[in-house]
Protein backbone atom coordinates (compact mmCIF):
# COMPACT_ATOMS: atom_id res chain seq x y z
CA UNK A 1 0.00 0.00 0.00
CA UNK A 2 1.27 3.15 -1.15
CA UNK A 3 0.28 6.74 0.03
CA UNK A 4 0.37 9.63 -2.62
CA UNK A 5 -0.01 13.40 -1.68
CA UNK A 6 -3.57 13.20 -1.97
CA UNK A 7 -4.05 10.60 0.33
CA UNK A 8 -1.45 12.12 2.87
CA UNK A 9 -3.29 15.21 2.36
CA UNK A 10 -6.57 13.29 3.76
CA UNK A 11 -5.47 12.11 6.53
CA UNK A 12 -4.10 15.42 7.62
CA UNK A 13 -7.48 16.67 7.32
CA UNK A 14 -8.98 13.70 9.54
CA UNK A 15 -6.38 14.50 12.06
CA UNK A 16 -7.25 18.41 11.93
CA UNK A 17 -3.60 19.19 11.20
CA UNK A 18 -2.54 22.02 8.84
CA UNK A 19 -0.08 20.63 6.61
CA UNK A 20 0.99 23.32 3.92
CA UNK A 21 0.51 21.71 0.40
CA UNK A 22 4.54 21.93 -0.35
CA UNK A 23 5.06 19.85 2.90
CA UNK A 24 2.89 16.83 1.28
CA UNK A 25 5.52 15.13 -0.67
CA UNK A 26 7.88 14.44 1.98
CA UNK A 27 5.30 13.76 4.55
CA UNK A 28 4.07 11.09 2.17
CA UNK A 29 7.40 9.29 1.67
CA UNK A 30 7.73 9.38 5.79
CA UNK A 31 4.45 7.57 5.98
CA UNK A 32 5.87 5.42 3.18
CA UNK A 33 8.70 4.68 5.21
CA UNK A 34 6.48 3.83 8.39
CA UNK A 35 3.84 1.62 6.42
CA UNK A 36 6.49 -0.27 5.03
CA UNK A 37 7.84 -1.06 7.86
CA UNK A 38 4.56 -1.83 9.59
CA UNK A 39 3.71 -4.61 6.35
CA UNK A 40 5.85 -6.91 8.37
CA UNK A 41 2.95 -7.82 10.05
CA UNK A 42 1.66 -9.15 6.60
CA UNK A 43 3.79 -12.47 7.03
CA UNK A 44 2.41 -14.05 10.44
CA UNK A 45 -0.52 -16.08 10.03
CA UNK A 46 -3.24 -14.61 12.03
CA UNK A 47 -6.09 -16.87 11.44
CA UNK A 48 -8.38 -17.54 14.20
CA UNK A 49 -6.32 -15.14 16.76
CA UNK A 50 -8.14 -13.05 19.00
CA UNK A 51 -7.77 -9.25 18.48
CA UNK A 52 -6.00 -8.39 21.75
CA UNK A 53 -8.87 -5.91 23.91
CA UNK A 54 -7.04 -5.57 26.66
CA UNK A 55 -3.92 -7.07 28.19
CA UNK A 56 -4.96 -8.65 31.40
CA UNK A 57 -8.46 -10.38 31.09
CA UNK A 58 -11.08 -7.79 33.33
CA UNK A 59 -14.00 -6.38 33.10
CA UNK A 60 -14.05 -2.95 33.40
CA UNK A 61 -15.88 -1.67 36.49
CA UNK A 62 -18.41 -0.30 36.68
CA UNK A 63 -20.15 2.22 39.64
CA UNK A 64 -23.41 3.72 40.75
CA UNK A 65 -24.47 6.25 38.61
CA UNK A 66 -24.71 9.22 41.22
CA UNK A 67 -23.23 12.56 40.81
CA UNK A 68 -19.42 12.41 42.39
CA UNK A 69 -18.35 15.57 42.11
CA UNK A 70 -19.07 18.97 39.69
CA UNK A 71 -19.02 22.52 40.85
CA UNK A 72 -16.03 23.56 39.81
CA UNK A 73 -16.48 26.01 36.82
CA UNK A 74 -13.79 28.01 37.74
CA UNK A 75 -11.04 25.51 38.00
CA UNK A 76 -12.65 23.67 34.75
CA UNK A 77 -12.44 27.10 32.72
CA UNK A 78 -9.05 28.07 35.01
CA UNK A 79 -6.92 27.06 31.72
CA UNK A 80 -8.78 27.74 28.94
CA UNK A 81 -7.25 29.90 25.98
CA UNK A 82 -10.78 32.13 25.90
CA UNK A 83 -13.29 31.58 28.62
CA UNK A 84 -15.92 34.08 28.55
CA UNK A 85 -19.25 34.04 31.14
CA UNK A 86 -18.29 30.62 32.13
CA UNK A 87 -17.96 29.06 28.97
CA UNK A 88 -15.70 28.12 26.53
CA UNK A 89 -15.31 30.40 23.66
CA UNK A 90 -14.91 29.23 20.08
CA UNK A 91 -15.09 30.77 16.84
CA UNK A 92 -18.65 31.17 14.95
CA UNK A 93 -19.83 27.38 14.87
CA UNK A 94 -23.59 27.93 12.82
CA UNK A 95 -23.27 29.77 9.55
CA UNK B 1 27.42 15.24 55.83
CA UNK B 2 28.39 16.91 52.28
CA UNK B 3 27.58 16.03 48.96
CA UNK B 4 23.30 15.08 50.11
CA UNK B 5 22.52 15.04 46.39
CA UNK B 6 24.47 11.94 45.98
CA UNK B 7 22.86 9.89 48.50
CA UNK B 8 19.94 7.04 47.60
CA UNK B 9 17.03 6.92 48.77
CA UNK B 10 17.47 3.73 51.36
CA UNK B 11 20.62 6.01 52.83
CA UNK B 12 18.72 8.93 52.61
CA UNK B 13 15.93 7.67 54.61
CA UNK B 14 18.26 6.00 57.11
CA UNK B 15 20.10 9.15 57.82
CA UNK B 16 16.85 10.91 58.35
CA UNK B 17 15.52 8.81 60.70
CA UNK B 18 18.81 8.24 62.42
CA UNK B 19 18.99 11.90 62.71
CA UNK B 20 21.65 12.41 61.01
CA UNK B 21 20.19 14.50 58.16
CA UNK B 22 16.95 16.56 57.69
CA UNK B 23 15.08 16.72 54.56
CA UNK B 24 15.69 20.76 54.60
CA UNK B 25 19.33 19.96 54.12
CA UNK B 26 18.81 17.14 51.63
CA UNK B 27 16.29 19.29 49.51
CA UNK B 28 18.74 22.18 49.55
CA UNK B 29 21.89 20.15 48.86
CA UNK B 30 19.40 18.89 45.41
CA UNK B 31 18.33 22.80 44.66
CA UNK B 32 21.44 23.95 44.70
CA UNK B 33 22.76 20.82 42.38
CA UNK B 34 19.54 21.32 40.09
CA UNK B 35 21.20 25.25 39.60
CA UNK B 36 24.26 24.20 38.67
CA UNK B 37 23.11 21.97 36.29
CA UNK B 38 20.97 24.01 33.79
CA UNK B 39 23.62 22.65 31.11
CA UNK B 40 22.04 19.27 31.73
CA UNK B 41 18.43 20.81 30.52
CA UNK B 42 16.84 18.18 33.19
CA UNK B 43 14.75 20.09 35.25
CA UNK B 44 12.55 22.34 32.80
CA UNK B 45 10.27 24.18 36.19
CA UNK B 46 12.03 24.10 39.48
CA UNK B 47 9.95 24.37 42.16
CA UNK B 48 12.46 25.20 45.23
CA UNK B 49 9.68 27.11 47.27
CA UNK B 50 6.96 23.95 47.25
CA UNK B 51 9.81 21.59 48.06
CA UNK B 52 11.31 23.79 51.04
CA UNK B 53 7.71 23.91 52.31
CA UNK B 54 7.26 20.01 52.25
CA UNK B 55 10.64 19.40 53.45
CA UNK B 56 9.44 21.27 56.58
CA UNK B 57 6.78 19.29 56.72
CA UNK B 58 8.75 15.88 56.33
CA UNK B 59 10.93 16.86 58.85
CA UNK B 60 7.85 17.40 61.54
CA UNK B 61 7.01 13.66 60.42
CA UNK B 62 9.79 12.21 60.91
CA UNK B 63 10.52 13.74 64.26
CA UNK B 64 7.09 13.00 65.52
CA UNK B 65 7.94 9.17 64.44
CA UNK B 66 6.21 7.06 61.67
CA UNK B 67 6.87 8.34 58.78
CA UNK B 68 6.68 6.26 55.62
CA UNK B 69 9.77 5.05 53.26
CA UNK B 70 9.85 8.13 51.16
CA UNK B 71 9.29 10.67 53.52
CA UNK B 72 11.22 13.88 53.23
CA UNK B 73 13.38 12.09 50.13
CA UNK B 74 13.81 14.73 47.76
CA UNK B 75 12.68 13.63 44.00
CA UNK B 76 12.08 14.71 40.54
CA UNK B 77 8.65 14.45 38.46
CA UNK B 78 8.53 13.46 34.80
CA UNK B 79 6.86 16.49 32.93
CA UNK B 80 4.08 13.91 31.73
CA UNK B 81 2.55 13.60 35.34
CA UNK B 82 0.35 16.49 36.31
CA UNK B 83 1.45 18.51 39.24
CA UNK B 84 -1.47 20.99 40.95
CA UNK B 85 -0.67 24.28 40.59
CA UNK B 86 3.06 23.69 38.45
CA UNK B 87 3.10 23.71 34.82
CA UNK B 88 2.54 20.32 33.02
CA UNK B 89 3.02 20.38 29.48
CA UNK B 90 4.55 16.67 28.51
CA UNK B 91 7.46 18.98 26.70
CA UNK B 92 4.60 19.99 24.15
CA UNK B 93 3.92 23.63 23.18
CA UNK B 94 0.59 22.70 22.71
CA UNK B 95 0.36 22.73 26.35
CA UNK B 96 2.29 25.72 26.94
CA UNK B 97 0.38 27.86 30.21
CA UNK B 98 -1.19 24.54 31.63
CA UNK B 99 -1.39 24.81 35.28
CA UNK B 100 -3.24 21.49 36.31
CA UNK B 101 -5.92 21.61 38.76
CA UNK B 102 -5.29 18.84 40.08
CA UNK B 103 -2.65 16.34 40.58
CA UNK B 104 -2.17 12.67 39.24
CA UNK B 105 -2.80 9.98 41.56
CA UNK B 106 0.84 8.45 41.25
CA UNK B 107 1.84 12.47 42.18
CA UNK B 108 -0.28 12.63 44.87
CA UNK B 109 0.88 9.42 46.63
CA UNK B 110 4.66 10.16 46.61
CA UNK B 111 3.36 13.47 47.97
CA UNK B 112 1.04 12.12 51.01
CA UNK B 113 4.22 9.57 52.01
CA UNK B 114 6.24 12.51 52.30
CA UNK B 115 8.49 12.85 49.05
CA UNK B 116 9.49 16.37 48.02
CA UNK B 117 8.59 17.13 44.76
CA UNK B 118 12.01 19.23 43.11
CA UNK B 119 10.82 19.91 40.19
CA UNK B 120 9.27 19.10 36.64
CA UNK B 121 11.49 17.14 34.33
CA UNK B 122 12.23 17.35 30.49
CA UNK B 123 11.34 14.83 28.28
CA UNK B 124 10.20 13.54 24.65
CA UNK B 125 6.54 15.70 23.88
CA UNK B 126 4.41 13.36 24.56
CA UNK B 127 6.48 10.88 25.56
CA UNK B 128 6.92 10.36 21.76
CA UNK B 129 11.00 9.47 20.88
CA UNK B 130 13.86 7.74 22.27
CA UNK B 131 16.62 10.68 22.43
CA UNK B 132 14.54 13.54 24.27
CA UNK B 133 14.86 15.42 21.31
CA UNK B 134 11.51 16.11 20.29
CA UNK B 135 11.07 18.04 23.33
CA UNK B 136 9.58 22.13 23.42
CA UNK B 137 12.56 22.65 26.21
CA UNK B 138 15.19 21.18 23.90
CA UNK B 139 16.88 18.11 24.43
CA UNK B 140 18.17 16.85 27.61
CA UNK B 141 22.03 16.21 28.06
CA UNK B 142 23.11 12.84 29.49
CA UNK B 143 25.59 13.52 32.04
CA UNK B 144 28.21 10.88 30.40
CA UNK B 145 30.56 11.80 27.92
CA UNK B 146 32.63 9.55 25.12
CA UNK B 147 35.75 9.81 27.44
CA UNK B 148 37.23 13.11 26.63
CA UNK B 149 35.52 14.03 23.76
CA UNK B 150 32.82 16.67 24.46
CA UNK B 151 30.41 15.73 21.99
CA UNK B 152 26.75 15.78 23.73
CA UNK B 153 25.15 12.43 24.04
CA UNK B 154 21.81 11.74 24.44
CA UNK B 155 19.77 10.67 28.39
CA UNK B 156 17.74 8.39 25.50
CA UNK B 157 13.53 8.63 26.08
CA UNK B 158 11.39 9.58 26.57
CA UNK B 159 11.99 9.88 30.12
CA UNK B 160 15.41 11.32 29.03
CA UNK B 161 15.36 14.46 32.18
CA UNK B 162 14.57 11.61 34.85
CA UNK B 163 17.40 9.41 33.70
CA UNK B 164 19.68 12.78 33.41
CA UNK B 165 18.84 14.00 36.88
CA UNK B 166 19.09 10.67 38.33
CA UNK B 167 22.64 10.22 37.05
CA UNK B 168 23.73 13.27 37.59
CA UNK B 169 22.58 13.85 41.69
CA UNK B 170 20.61 16.29 41.56
CA UNK B 171 17.58 14.44 42.99
CA UNK B 172 17.70 11.42 44.61
CA UNK B 173 15.25 9.77 42.29
CA UNK B 174 12.94 10.25 39.16
CA UNK B 175 9.15 9.47 38.21
CA UNK B 176 9.24 8.03 34.46
CA UNK B 177 6.84 5.93 32.69
CA UNK B 178 7.27 3.89 30.04
CA UNK B 179 5.08 3.00 26.79
CA UNK B 180 7.69 1.57 24.67
CA UNK B 181 10.70 1.34 26.76
CA UNK B 182 10.84 5.10 27.98
CA UNK B 183 11.90 4.26 31.68
CA UNK B 184 14.17 1.38 30.26
CA UNK B 185 16.31 2.95 27.69
CA UNK B 186 17.06 6.00 29.18
CA UNK B 187 18.26 4.43 32.42
CA UNK B 188 20.34 1.89 30.53
CA UNK B 189 21.85 4.72 28.33
CA UNK B 190 22.79 6.81 32.30
CA UNK B 191 23.78 3.72 33.86
CA UNK B 192 20.64 3.77 36.50
CA UNK B 193 17.98 1.69 37.54
CA UNK B 194 14.55 1.57 35.86
CA UNK B 195 11.44 -0.45 36.22
CA UNK B 196 8.33 -0.28 34.57
CA UNK B 197 5.72 -2.50 36.54
CA UNK B 198 2.70 -4.88 35.34
CA UNK B 199 0.09 -2.85 33.37
CA UNK B 200 -1.86 -2.01 35.79
CA UNK B 201 -0.04 -1.61 39.08
CA UNK B 202 0.41 2.08 38.93
CA UNK B 203 -2.50 4.61 38.19
CA UNK B 204 -2.69 6.30 34.60
CA UNK B 205 -5.21 9.01 36.35
CA UNK B 206 -3.59 12.74 35.71
CA UNK B 207 -0.77 11.32 34.02
CA UNK B 208 -1.11 12.44 30.14
CA UNK B 209 -1.93 9.83 28.33
CA UNK B 210 0.38 8.28 25.15
CA UNK B 211 -1.16 4.98 24.56
CA UNK B 212 -3.56 3.87 26.88
CA UNK B 213 -3.37 0.08 26.93
CA UNK B 214 0.77 0.33 27.41
CA UNK B 215 1.25 3.23 29.14
CA UNK B 216 3.02 2.64 33.00
CA UNK B 217 4.29 4.92 35.20
CA UNK B 218 7.63 3.79 37.08
CA UNK B 219 10.56 4.97 38.88
CA UNK B 220 13.69 5.75 38.06
CA UNK B 221 16.58 5.13 41.00
CA UNK B 222 20.43 4.76 41.58
CA UNK B 223 19.98 1.33 42.76
CA UNK B 224 17.62 -1.41 42.79
CA UNK B 225 17.03 -1.40 46.46
CA UNK B 226 15.84 2.20 45.78
CA UNK B 227 13.52 1.18 43.37
CA UNK B 228 11.77 -1.22 45.10
CA UNK B 229 11.17 1.65 47.89
CA UNK B 230 10.01 4.29 45.21
CA UNK B 231 7.94 1.92 43.25
CA UNK B 232 5.85 0.45 46.55
CA UNK B 233 4.49 3.83 47.13
CA UNK B 234 3.86 4.17 43.47
CA UNK B 235 1.88 1.54 43.09
CA UNK B 236 -2.00 0.62 44.22
CA UNK B 237 -5.18 0.88 43.40
CA UNK B 238 -7.16 3.68 42.12
CA UNK B 239 -11.07 4.01 41.49
CA UNK B 240 -10.04 6.98 38.84
CA UNK B 241 -8.42 4.47 36.54
CA UNK B 242 -10.78 1.39 35.44
CA UNK B 243 -7.73 -0.19 34.31
CA UNK B 244 -5.72 -0.02 37.64
CA UNK B 245 -5.84 -3.50 39.70
CA UNK B 246 -7.19 -4.44 42.81
CA UNK B 247 -4.27 -6.68 43.87
CA UNK B 248 -2.35 -5.72 47.42
CA UNK B 249 0.72 -3.90 47.32
CA UNK B 250 3.65 -6.19 48.42
CA UNK B 251 6.30 -4.77 50.38
CA UNK B 252 8.44 -5.26 47.90
CA UNK B 253 12.04 -4.11 49.90
CA UNK B 254 11.36 -7.08 52.26
CA UNK B 255 11.98 -9.26 49.03
CA UNK B 256 15.03 -8.01 48.08
CA UNK B 257 17.27 -11.39 50.03
CA UNK B 258 19.50 -11.30 46.51
CA UNK B 259 18.68 -15.94 46.85
CA UNK B 260 17.87 -16.62 43.26
CA UNK B 261 18.68 -20.37 43.99
CA UNK B 262 17.06 -22.40 41.65
CA UNK B 263 15.47 -19.58 39.62
CA UNK B 264 14.97 -20.32 35.73
CA UNK B 265 16.01 -17.74 33.94
CA UNK B 266 15.40 -17.97 30.06
CA UNK B 267 17.27 -16.48 27.76
CA UNK B 268 15.22 -15.50 24.01
CA UNK B 269 17.39 -16.80 20.93
CA UNK B 270 15.33 -14.14 19.08
CA UNK B 271 17.00 -11.29 20.75
CA UNK B 272 20.22 -12.28 19.45
CA UNK B 273 19.61 -9.72 16.59
CA UNK B 274 21.98 -9.30 13.29
CA UNK B 275 24.50 -6.60 13.40
CA UNK B 276 24.38 -6.31 17.73
CA UNK B 277 27.93 -4.65 19.16
CA UNK B 278 29.70 -7.56 19.80
CA UNK B 279 29.90 -5.95 23.65
CA UNK B 280 26.16 -5.97 23.95
CA UNK B 281 26.57 -9.62 23.48
CA UNK B 282 29.47 -10.34 25.88
CA UNK B 283 27.58 -8.06 28.33
CA UNK B 284 24.19 -10.51 27.95
CA UNK B 285 26.33 -13.78 28.48
CA UNK B 286 28.64 -12.68 31.55
CA UNK B 287 25.01 -11.43 32.65
CA UNK B 288 23.64 -14.68 32.60
CA UNK B 289 27.26 -16.12 34.40
CA UNK B 290 26.04 -13.90 37.27
CA UNK B 291 22.96 -15.30 37.38
CA UNK B 292 23.88 -18.59 37.10
CA UNK B 293 26.67 -18.36 39.71
CA UNK B 294 23.87 -16.91 42.26
CA UNK B 295 22.49 -20.31 41.84
CA UNK B 296 19.81 -19.76 39.07
CA UNK B 297 19.51 -22.28 36.26
CA UNK B 298 19.73 -20.67 32.83
CA UNK B 299 17.41 -21.84 30.06
CA UNK B 300 18.07 -21.22 25.87
CA UNK B 301 13.96 -20.09 25.24
CA UNK B 302 12.33 -18.85 21.95
CA UNK B 303 9.78 -15.97 21.84
CA UNK B 304 9.01 -16.48 18.21
CA UNK B 305 6.93 -13.19 16.94
CA UNK B 306 9.49 -10.84 18.42
CA UNK B 307 10.37 -9.59 15.29
CA UNK B 308 6.69 -8.31 15.00
CA UNK B 309 6.46 -6.47 18.18
CA UNK B 310 7.99 -3.28 16.90
CA UNK B 311 5.61 -2.90 13.85
CA UNK B 312 2.63 -4.19 15.84
CA UNK B 313 4.25 -1.49 18.64
CA UNK B 314 3.80 1.36 15.74
CA UNK B 315 -0.21 0.49 14.84
CA UNK B 316 -1.03 0.64 18.61
CA UNK B 317 0.71 3.53 19.88
CA UNK B 318 0.46 5.46 16.98
CA UNK B 319 -3.64 4.60 16.61
CA UNK B 320 -4.23 4.98 20.33
CA UNK B 321 -2.48 8.51 20.70
CA UNK B 322 -4.12 10.01 17.87
CA UNK B 323 -7.36 9.10 19.76
CA UNK B 324 -5.35 10.61 23.05
CA UNK B 325 -4.85 13.64 21.60
CA UNK B 326 -7.83 14.85 20.02
CA UNK B 327 -7.97 16.56 23.31
CA UNK B 328 -5.67 19.10 22.10
CA UNK B 329 -8.35 21.22 20.41
CA UNK B 330 -7.60 24.86 21.56
CA UNK B 331 -10.29 24.57 23.39
CA UNK B 332 -9.91 23.83 26.79
CA UNK B 333 -6.22 24.10 27.68
CA UNK B 334 -2.82 24.86 26.56
CA UNK B 335 -2.64 26.81 23.21
CA UNK B 336 -4.55 28.30 20.65
CA UNK B 337 -2.95 29.57 17.48
CA UNK B 338 -3.79 33.17 16.31
CA UNK B 339 -6.67 33.02 13.96
CA UNK B 340 -6.93 35.18 10.69
CA UNK B 341 -10.16 37.16 9.67
CA UNK B 342 -13.21 34.75 9.42
CA UNK B 343 -11.42 31.87 10.44
CA UNK B 344 -14.12 29.17 11.38
CA UNK B 345 -13.40 26.19 13.87
CA UNK B 346 -12.37 24.15 11.63
CA UNK B 347 -9.31 26.41 11.02
CA UNK B 348 -8.66 26.76 14.60
CA UNK B 349 -8.15 23.16 15.44
CA UNK B 350 -5.77 22.12 12.29
CA UNK B 351 -3.88 26.00 12.83
CA UNK B 352 -3.52 24.71 16.43
CA UNK B 353 -2.44 21.56 16.58
CA UNK B 354 -0.21 22.58 13.56
CA UNK B 355 1.40 24.94 15.73
CA UNK B 356 1.63 22.98 19.09
CA UNK B 357 2.47 19.85 18.28
CA UNK B 358 6.17 18.97 17.19
CA UNK B 359 6.80 17.46 14.31
CA UNK B 360 7.16 13.80 15.51
CA UNK B 361 3.84 14.11 17.37
CA UNK B 362 2.06 14.88 14.29
CA UNK B 363 3.75 12.12 12.03
CA UNK B 364 2.31 9.38 14.65
CA UNK B 365 -1.18 11.20 15.31
CA UNK B 366 -1.43 10.68 11.32
CA UNK B 367 0.03 7.26 11.25
CA UNK B 368 -2.77 6.51 13.97
CA UNK B 369 -5.15 8.27 11.75
CA UNK B 370 -4.44 6.64 8.84
CA UNK B 371 -4.58 3.13 10.53
CA UNK B 372 -7.75 4.03 11.94
CA UNK B 373 -9.51 5.25 8.75
CA UNK B 374 -12.35 3.09 7.26
CA UNK B 375 -11.05 0.42 4.58
CA UNK B 376 -7.72 0.52 6.66
CA UNK B 377 -8.68 -0.75 10.18
CA UNK B 378 -8.88 -4.33 10.06
CA UNK B 379 -5.60 -4.46 7.78
CA UNK B 380 -3.38 -2.78 10.28
CA UNK B 381 -5.49 -2.20 13.69
CA UNK B 382 -7.04 -5.54 13.78
CA UNK B 383 -3.91 -7.29 12.18
CA UNK B 384 -1.73 -5.50 14.97
CA UNK B 385 -3.63 -6.41 17.75
CA UNK B 386 -3.80 -10.23 16.96
CA UNK B 387 -0.06 -10.20 16.48
CA UNK B 388 -0.31 -8.57 19.94
CA UNK B 389 -1.95 -11.78 21.09
CA UNK B 390 0.46 -13.95 19.60
CA UNK B 391 3.19 -11.73 21.46
CA UNK B 392 2.10 -12.21 24.81
CA UNK B 393 1.05 -16.14 24.25
CA UNK B 394 5.15 -16.16 23.45
CA UNK B 395 5.68 -15.30 26.96
CA UNK B 396 2.38 -17.06 28.47
CA UNK B 397 4.02 -20.23 27.01
CA UNK B 398 7.35 -19.76 28.57
CA UNK B 399 5.76 -18.60 32.12
CA UNK B 400 4.16 -21.81 31.82
CA UNK B 401 7.14 -23.59 30.88
CA UNK B 402 8.50 -22.56 34.15
CA UNK B 403 10.75 -20.14 33.58
CA UNK B 404 10.51 -17.02 36.28
CA UNK B 405 12.36 -14.64 34.50
CA UNK B 406 13.85 -13.39 30.98
CA UNK B 407 17.43 -12.15 30.35
CA UNK B 408 17.89 -9.68 27.46
CA UNK B 409 20.09 -6.55 26.76
CA UNK B 410 17.72 -3.23 27.80
CA UNK B 411 19.18 -1.64 24.26
CA UNK B 412 20.67 -2.33 21.12
CA UNK B 413 23.67 0.32 21.56
CA UNK B 414 25.50 2.49 23.98
CA UNK B 415 23.77 6.17 24.08
CA UNK B 416 24.36 7.77 20.84
CA UNK B 417 25.05 11.65 20.18
CA UNK B 418 22.76 14.12 20.47
CA UNK B 419 22.24 15.35 16.42
CA UNK B 420 23.92 12.01 15.37
CA UNK B 421 20.56 10.15 14.24
CA UNK B 422 18.45 13.44 12.83
CA UNK B 423 19.64 12.05 8.98
CA UNK B 424 18.00 8.91 9.87
CA UNK B 425 14.85 7.53 8.82
CA UNK B 426 12.05 7.80 11.58
CA UNK B 427 12.32 3.58 11.60
CA UNK B 428 16.20 3.62 12.75
CA UNK B 429 14.85 5.48 15.91
CA UNK B 430 12.30 3.28 16.49
CA UNK B 431 15.12 0.70 16.54
CA UNK B 432 15.98 1.56 19.67
CA UNK B 433 12.72 0.29 21.55
CA UNK B 434 13.93 -3.56 19.72
CA UNK B 435 14.50 -5.28 23.63
CA UNK B 436 11.77 -3.39 25.80
CA UNK B 437 8.55 -2.95 23.28
CA UNK B 438 7.35 -6.22 23.87
CA UNK B 439 7.55 -6.06 27.04
CA UNK B 440 4.45 -3.31 26.85
CA UNK B 441 2.67 -5.30 24.64
CA UNK B 442 2.73 -8.08 26.59
CA UNK B 443 1.70 -5.93 30.17
CA UNK B 444 4.78 -7.20 31.75
CA UNK B 445 7.03 -6.32 34.58
CA UNK B 446 10.47 -5.38 33.25
CA UNK B 447 13.65 -3.76 34.87
CA UNK B 448 16.72 -2.07 33.44
CA UNK B 449 19.59 -2.83 35.39
CA UNK B 450 23.42 -1.25 34.19
CA UNK B 451 25.56 -4.31 34.32
CA UNK B 452 29.00 -2.36 32.36
CA UNK B 453 31.10 0.39 30.61
CA UNK B 454 31.19 -0.18 26.46
CA UNK B 455 35.08 0.87 25.15
CA UNK B 456 33.91 4.44 24.93
CA UNK B 457 33.34 4.38 28.71
CA UNK B 458 29.41 4.76 27.94
CA UNK B 459 26.96 2.54 30.39
CA UNK B 460 24.91 -0.53 29.13
CA UNK B 461 22.26 -2.06 30.88
CA UNK B 462 20.58 -5.20 31.47
CA UNK B 463 17.26 -6.07 30.97
CA UNK B 464 15.10 -8.80 33.08
CA UNK B 465 11.51 -9.62 32.59
CA UNK B 466 9.24 -11.00 35.11
CA UNK B 467 5.58 -12.62 35.43
CA UNK B 468 3.20 -10.41 36.14
CA UNK B 469 2.13 -8.89 39.05
CA UNK B 470 5.35 -10.43 40.48
CA UNK B 471 7.66 -6.92 40.90
CA UNK B 472 9.03 -8.40 44.11
CA UNK B 473 10.70 -11.38 42.41
CA UNK B 474 11.87 -9.84 39.85
CA UNK B 475 13.13 -6.95 41.55
CA UNK B 476 15.13 -10.02 43.68
CA UNK B 477 16.58 -11.13 40.94
CA UNK B 478 17.89 -7.83 39.54
CA UNK B 479 18.97 -7.24 43.10
CA UNK B 480 21.41 -10.43 42.48
CA UNK B 481 22.76 -9.25 39.02
CA UNK B 482 23.01 -5.62 40.48
CA UNK B 483 25.09 -7.08 43.37
CA UNK B 484 26.87 -9.86 41.27
CA UNK B 485 27.39 -6.78 38.14
CA UNK B 486 29.07 -4.57 40.99
CA UNK B 487 28.54 -1.43 38.48
CA UNK B 488 29.59 1.97 40.54
CA UNK B 489 30.89 4.19 37.84
CA UNK B 490 29.84 7.52 37.36
CA UNK B 491 29.92 10.19 35.74
CA UNK B 492 32.67 13.09 35.56
CA UNK B 493 31.04 16.45 36.44
CA UNK B 494 31.60 18.64 33.40
CA UNK B 495 28.61 20.79 33.47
Amino acid sequence: MSIDQSNAAKVAKLARIKVEDDALPALASEFNTILGFIEQLNEVDVEGVEPMVSVEPMRLKRREDVVTDGNQQGKVLANAPDAREGFFAVPKVVE
Amino acid sequence: MSDLNKLGLAEARDALRAGDVTSVELTESCLKAIDDADALNAFVHKAPEIALERAKAADERIKAGDAPSMCGLPIGIKDLFCTKGVPSQAASKILEGFKPEYESTVSQQLADSGAVMLGKLNMDEFAMGSSNETSVYGNAVSPWRRGNDDAQLTPGGSSGGSASAVAADLCLAATGTDTGGSIRQPAAFVGITGIKPTYGRCSRWGIVAFASSLDQAGPMTKNVRDAAIMLETMCGHDPKDSTSTELAVPNFEAMLTGDIKGKKIGIPKEYRMDGMPAEIEKLWAEGAEMLKAAGAEIVDISLPHTKYALPAYYVIAPAEASSNLARYDGVRYGRRAQLAQGDGITEMYEKTRAEGFGHEVQRRVMIGTYVLSAGFYDAYYNRARKVRTLIKKDFEDVFAAGIDAILTPATPSASFGLGEMTEADPVQMYLNDVFTVTVNLAGLPGISVPAGLDQQGLPLGLQLIGRPWEEGDLLNTAYALESAAGFVAKPGKWW
